[in-house]
């Protein structure tokens, strides 16, 4: 089974967890065209290799965190915690 | 014009061009060797009691060409009309069922809804009694549903179309859609515009070299987001793989095929005897295509929940495929905002069922540079326009 490293929990089973998708910035709804906000709510990079992610750690800590994972070799880095940003300052 | 992906959709849509319209200057490319992706890791299940009336009216489609299929193009696909039962082990699902039977009814498909006493008699070595823990309330039968032998569909499609003349290119990879006019980042140095939305086709680059062509169709599954990038064009589709199984040959016990939604496994048996699982697709998004322990013990269990007789069965092998799910279980079919780029893609876990009739309809977008009725539904647009077809009778929907 894929084992999903939790910020919080530490390496746990993908059973534990609940994939929530890959990251996106929501775009503010009063300020957005009826096209980017189609995009936002239904288009997906769908990356073949290093990609920002969303989980959710449903039967541990219960504490949404963001990762980087291959999707070509499922290998992780970079978990970080709400709030936190990456190196390059992206969310 | 160029096809990427040598699959049962590719090939099809190659075969319908020639033989529909004449139109024999087609090549068709494959990274790998014909039917290497989902159209040979499927589980050959063909039916078209689905719950979306445009859904039912396109699969029943297919399953018309599947049915005369042996004599078109001349070769046994070893089709099997045995009969295909959904069960529902929950009220909900037995309403959804009763659903799907009408809207199946109303369009003429053989479908209706069973009570347990008939399951047992389609297939007896069901457990329906009351003591399990997903007790059967009743199931979706649906007699024209069946099995096919999706190799030999592949082969079938391939040989015809390669001698009415279109070329089969294995072993060649697409690395680069050449589009000039769009709005994107001019990639090619040429000053004539990049690509995306407005954009041109003018061919492809292959690791083979480049092929000058005005229409491109993407008919992968599993890199279709990657080959859309390529022109520019970004879709609502997300990668998954879905894991199926094989178990070693027994005496035929099972005549037909059986689906249960609420514990997403659905057997055949094939003619060899070997029991054919598949599941649902895997609950996070990945390329990867190895296989993992937890869907074993998960399957088996849901198999032994249905057929408990088969404990002392083992497993020949498992594999996976990668299917490309879409937000409402229906594919992305037509045309795109770069011209001469069309698609035929976000197939999820109902590709081949729908193989014959997209390549038939594909070739007549193509033909005829118009939308066919057929496929209208499902054109990228609906995304923009709010129209989705929420199609809750897929395979990989739980009830």
């Amino acid at each position: 089974m894929l084992i999903v490293p939790c910020p919080n929990c530490g390496p746990r089973n993908a059973s534990d967890l609940r994939y929530v998708g890959e990251a996106s910035t929501r775009p503010d709804p009063n300020a957005t065209s009826r096209e980017e906000w189609r995009d936002y709510l239904y288009l997906e990079d769908n990356t073949a290799g290093w990609l920002r992610e969303t989980w959710y750690c449903r039967t541990g800590c219960r504490r949404y965190f963001s990762t980087e994972r291959n999707t070509l070799t499922n290998t992780f880095r970079d978990e970080l915690l709400p709030g936190r940003r990456t190196a390059d300052g992206s969310p | 014009m160029v096809i990427i992906g040598g699959g049962v959709h590719g090939l099809a849509c190659a075969y319908y061009l020639v033989a529909n319209h004449g139109i024999t200057n087609v090549a068709v490319l494959d990274k790998a060797y014909i039917g290497s992706g989902g159209s040979g890791r499927n589980t050959a299940i063909v039916r078209s009691n689905y719950l979306t009336p445009e859904g039912v009216a396109f699969y029943d489609r297919s399953l018309e060409l599947y049915g005369s299929m042996a004599t078109d193009l001349n070769i046994n696909v070893m089709f099997s009309e045995r009969g295909h039962m959904t069960l529902a082990h929950t009220d909900s699902a037995l309403r959804t069922m009763h659903w799907r039977a009408e809207v199946n009814k109303l369009q003429g498909i053989d479908s209706s809804v069973i009570d347990p006493r008939q399951v047992k008699e389609e297939a007896p070595s069901l457990d329906v009694s009351a003591n399990t823990r997903y007790p059967i309330l009743g199931a979706l039968y649906h007699p024209p549903g069946g099995i096919i032998r999706h190799d030999a569909v592949v082969w079938g499609y391939a040989r015809c179309a390669d001698h009415l003349g279109v070329h089969i290119h294995q072993q060649t990879e697409v690395l680069d859609i050449l589009v000039e006019g769009g709005e994107g980042t001019d990639s090619s140095g040429t000053g004539r515009g990049g690509k995306g939305r407005g954009g041109k086709v003018t061919g492809v680059r292959t690791s083979r070299g480049d092929i000058s062509a005005p229409i491109v169709v993407n008919c992968t599954a599993g890199w279709a987001s990657i080959i859309a990038d390529m022109a520019g064009v970004k879709l609502p589709i997300h990668t998954r793989p879905l894991q199926a199984a094989v178990t070693e040959p027994v005496k035929v016990f099972l005549p037909t095929v059986v689906v249960s939604g609420s514990l997403h496994v659905y057997i055949s048996q094939t003619d060899r005897g070997e029991l054919v699982f598949g599941a649902a697709v895997d609950p996070f998004n990945t390329y990867d295509l190895r296989g993992s322990l937890d869907f074993t013990e998960e399957l088996a269990g849901h198999v032994l929940e249905l057929m408990p007789g088969l404990s002392r069965m083992r497993l020949l092998r498992q594999w996976a495929g990668l299917c490309d799910m879409t937000p409402d279980y229906s594919p992305v079919m037509g045309f795109t905002p770069v011209e001469g780029f069309l698609c035929d893609v976000g197939w999820g876990t109902y590709g081949f069922k729908a193989g014959p009739v997209s390549g038939e309809q594909m070739a007549q977008a193509v033909a005829t540079g118009q939308t066919p009725e057929l496929i209208s539904a499902f054109g990228l647009e609906r995304f923009e326009a709010d129209a989705l077809v929420g199609e809750k009778g897929a395979a990989a929907v739980g009830h």
